[in-house]
C-alpha cells in the first residue's frame, strides 16, 4: 500500500510540473515541425520515397524523435534533481528504490506520450489519415519506446555527476540514434556499414513500427518490432532499476 | 529511560579519511540535541548514517529502538528530516508538496487534510500555502521544509543547518519556532550546526565534534562552567606575565601576537590586581566564555565561519593535497 502511494506520488508530481511547465511543452515540439515543415517540405518538393510524400515519410520517424529527445532528457534531468531539489527528500523517503524508479520512469513516460500526442494530431493536418485502432496501437508503441528511453536516460543521468555531461550525451547517443534509426530514409537497401547501427539502435524498431501502423509501410513485422522494443525496454528497466539501487 | 538515539563506536571511513571516528553518543527522548563543529568535522555524515542515507564503515547505530543496518524502513518512517540545501520542489505549491509528502510517508488518507493544515498552521504558513514554493522567501521555504519535516508524527526531527544562509532576523524566528515544536509536538530534535550561538540558544546537549570525533558532550551552560571562569583579554605590547600565572584564581594564561587572553575566577573582583601586574595596557575586555571558547580550549583552533559547501569532501581534498 505505502509504495503503491509512493508511486503514485512520484508520478503526480511528474505530471504537475508537466502541466505547469508549459514553456517546455511548447519548446520540445518546436523542433520536431521544423523538420516536417522545412526539412521534409523542402526535400519533400524534389523527392518522394516508397511512393509517398517525403513529407509524410517521414512524419512516423519525427513522431519517434519527439519522443526520443523528450524521453533521454527527462532522465538526464536528475543529474540536476540529484543536486538540489525534491530528489534528495525522495531518496530519504521509506520507499524502495524500484518504486522510486517505477515512479519517475513513468512520470516521464508520461510526458513524452503527451508531447507524442500533440504531433499525432499534427499529423492528422498534415494529411495522414489513420483509424482509431491504429492509433491506439500507436500508443502501446509510443509508450514502450518512452518507457525503455526515459529509463536509458535515468541509467546515464544517475551515474552522471554534472550538468556539462549533457551535451556529450546529445552528441554521441541521441542524435546517432535519431539518424541511424531510418527516421529519415528507408532502411531497405542500406549500405552494411550504416546497417549495422541501424539494426542495434532501439529506435529503429519504433520508427519501423509506427510507420507501419500509421502509413501502412514498414520493412519488419511490426510485431518483430514491438518483441525488439520490449526487449530493449526490459533490459533499460532492470538496468534502471539496478543503477537507482545503488544512488546514495 | 529509552533513548532516542544510541550510536556505538559508529564510523564512517572514505578511503584514508576518516569522517567520522568512533562516536558513542546517547541522544534522550525529548531533547534538543546538538552536533557542533566546523564544516567538514563529520556532522552531516554522522547524521546521514542516522537516517540510513549512508551506510557506516563499522559500528552501529539503534534510532527509535530500530538498527540503522537492518531496520532501515522503519528508521526512515519513524524520523523527520530538514536537509541544509532547499529540498522542496519549487515549480510545487507549498501544499502540493506537503501532499506527496504525505503520500511517500504513508499517511493515511483519512489523516493527510487535517495533518497538512495543522503543520501549515504550525509554521504560519496558511495564507501562502497555494502559492508555488519559487514565490517563498529563504526564511519560508524553511519553514515549509520544517513542517514537512513534521508532517507524518516522526519521534525524531533532524534538522541539518537549520539557519545556514538566512539572515539574522529570520534565523531568530526560525530558533522560535523550533523551541516552540519541542513544546508542542514533543518530538526529539537532532540538529547540526556550526553556529556556536545557534547551539548556545537551541540545545539542551551539545557534542562538539572536531575531525569526526566527539570531543566534548554537555549542556552549553556546563561545557562553558568548564572553562572555570570568565575571560579578560588585554590590548598589550609587552605582557609580564610570570606573575599572573602563579595566582591561584587564574586558570589559563593564552599569548596571542598583542593581546593576553586569561581565564580567571570571578574576573572582575580580580581585574584591578591582575592590571597592576602585567604592566602597560592598552584595552581591557571582560567577558563569559562562549561555546567557541570551548571548542578552542578542546582543539587549539576557532569553528571557522565558513560557507555550507564543501564538508567531508573538502577534508578528503586537503587530505589528499597534503594539507
Amino acid at each position: 500500500m505505502g509504495e503503491l502511494e509512493g508511486f503514485y506520488a512520484l508520478w503526480y508530481r511528474e505530471i504537475k510540473v508537466f502541466a505547469r511547465e508549459k514553456s517546455r511543452i511548447v519548446s520540445s515540439l518546436v523542433n520536431p515541425l521544423l523538420w516536417i515543415v522545412v526539412f521534409g517540405g523542402g526535400l519533400g518538393s524534389a523527392v518522394s520515397v516508397s511512393g509517398m510524400n517525403y513529407q509524410v515519410f517521414i512524419f512516423p520517424g519525427i513522431l519517434t524523435m519527439t519522443i526520443l529527445f523528450s524521453s533521454v532528457f527527462f532522465g538526464l534531468y536528475i543529474v540536476w534533481d540529484k543536486k538540489i531539489d525534491f530528489f534528495k527528500e525522495v531518496l530519504v523517503a521509506p520507499l524502495s528504490r524500484t518504486t522510486i524508479f517505477a515512479g519517475k520512469m513513468m512520470g516521464g513516460s508520461i510526458d513524452s506520450l503527451l508531447q507524442g500526442s500533440a504531433m499525432l494530431l499534427f499529423g492528422v493536418m498534415l494529411g495522414v489519415n489513420y483509424s482509431l485502432l491504429n492509433v491506439i496501437y500507436s500508443f502501446v508503441f509510443m509508450l514502450i519506446l518512452a518507457a525503455a528511453l526515459v529509463s536509458l536516460g535515468l541509467i546515464i543521468g544517475s551515474n552522471m555527476e554534472s550538468v556539462e555531461g549533457f551535451q556529450l550525451v546529445v552528441s554521441f547517443l541521441v542524435f546517432p540514434m535519431f539518424f541511424f534509426s531510418g527516421a529519415l530514409f528507408p532502411i531497405g537497401n542500406l549500405p552494411k556499414y550504416l546497417l549495422v547501427f541501424t539494426i542495434i539502435d532501439p529506435v529503429t524498431y519504433a520508427v519501423d513500427g509506427l510507420r507501419g501502423l500509421l502509413l501502412g509501410t514498414s520493412q519488419l513485422p511490426i510485431l518483430l518490432d514491438l518483441a525488439v522494443l520490449a526487449a530493449y525496454a526490459i533490459v533499460f528497466i532492470a538496468a534502471g532499476t539496478w543503477s537507482f539501487k545503488r544512488l546514495k | 529511560m529509552e533513548h532516542a538515539v544510541e550510536t556505538e563506536n559508529l564510523t564512517k571511513r572514505y578511503n584514508d579519511l576518516l569522517a567520522v571516528d568512533r562516536v558513542s553518543l546517547q541522544i534522550k527522548e525529548g531533547e534538543i540535541f546538538g552536533l557542533l563543529g566546523p564544516n567538514g568535522a563529520g556532522k552531516t555524515t554522522t547524521l546521514s548514517m542516522l537516517a540510513t542515507l549512508l551506510s557506516p564503515t563499522s559500528g552501529t547505530a539503534r534510532v527509535n529502538g530500530y538498527d540503522i543496518k537492518t531496520q532501515a524502513g522503519a528508521v526512515r518512517k519513524s524520523i523527520g528530516i530538514v536537509f541544509q540545501d532547499p529540498s522542496s520542489d519549487d515549480i510545487l505549491t507549498g501544499r502540493e508538496n506537503l501532499y506527496l509528502h504525505a503520500l511517500m510517508y504513508g499517511v493515511p488518507k483519512e489523516d493527510r487534510k487535517k495533518r497538512i493544515d495543522y503543520v501549515l498552521e504550525l509554521v504560519d504558513l496558511e495564507d501562502r500555502a497555494n502559492d508555488i514554493v519559487k514565490k517563498y522567501s529563504g526564511g519560508m521555504r524553511r519553514r515549509l521544509e520544517l513542517a514537512r519535516g513534521l508532517l507524518h508524527n516522526p519521534r525524531i526531527l533532524f534538522l541539518d543547518e537549520p539557519t545556514l544562509g538566512l539572515d539574522p532576523q529570520t534565523r531568530e524566528h526560525i530558533w522560535q519556532y523550533i523551541d516552540d515544536l519541542v513544546k508542542t509536538e514533543k518530538v526529539t530534535i537532532i540538529i547540526t550546526t556550526h553556529y556556536m550561538e545557534e547551539a548556545d540558544r537551541l540545545c539542551n546537549r551539545v557534542a562538539i565534534i572536531d575531525n569526526g570525533r566527539v570531543i566534548a558532550l554537555d549542556s552549553p551552560y556546563a561545557l562553558k562552567s568548564q572553562m572555570g571562569g570568565e575571560l579578560i583579554k588585554l590590548q598589550t605590547p609587552s605582557p609580564k606575565l610570570d606573575q599572573i600565572e602563579k595566582l591561584s584564581y587564574v586558570v589559563s594564561v593564552k599569548k596571542g601576537d598583542s593581546t593576553v587572553t586569561l581565564t580567571v575566577k570571578n574576573a572582575s573582583t580580580h581585574l584591578q590586581e591582575i592590571l597592576s601586574m602585567v604592566g602597560q595596557v592598552e584595552s581591557v575586555e571582560i567577558r563569559s566564555p562562549t561555546l567557541n571558547d570551548v571548542f578552542l580550549h578542546y582543539t587549539g583552533h576557532e569553528i571557522r565561519q565558513e560557507s555550507g559547501e564543501g564538508g567531508v569532501m573538502e577534508r578528503i581534498v586537503k587530505l589528499r593535497r597534503g594539507k
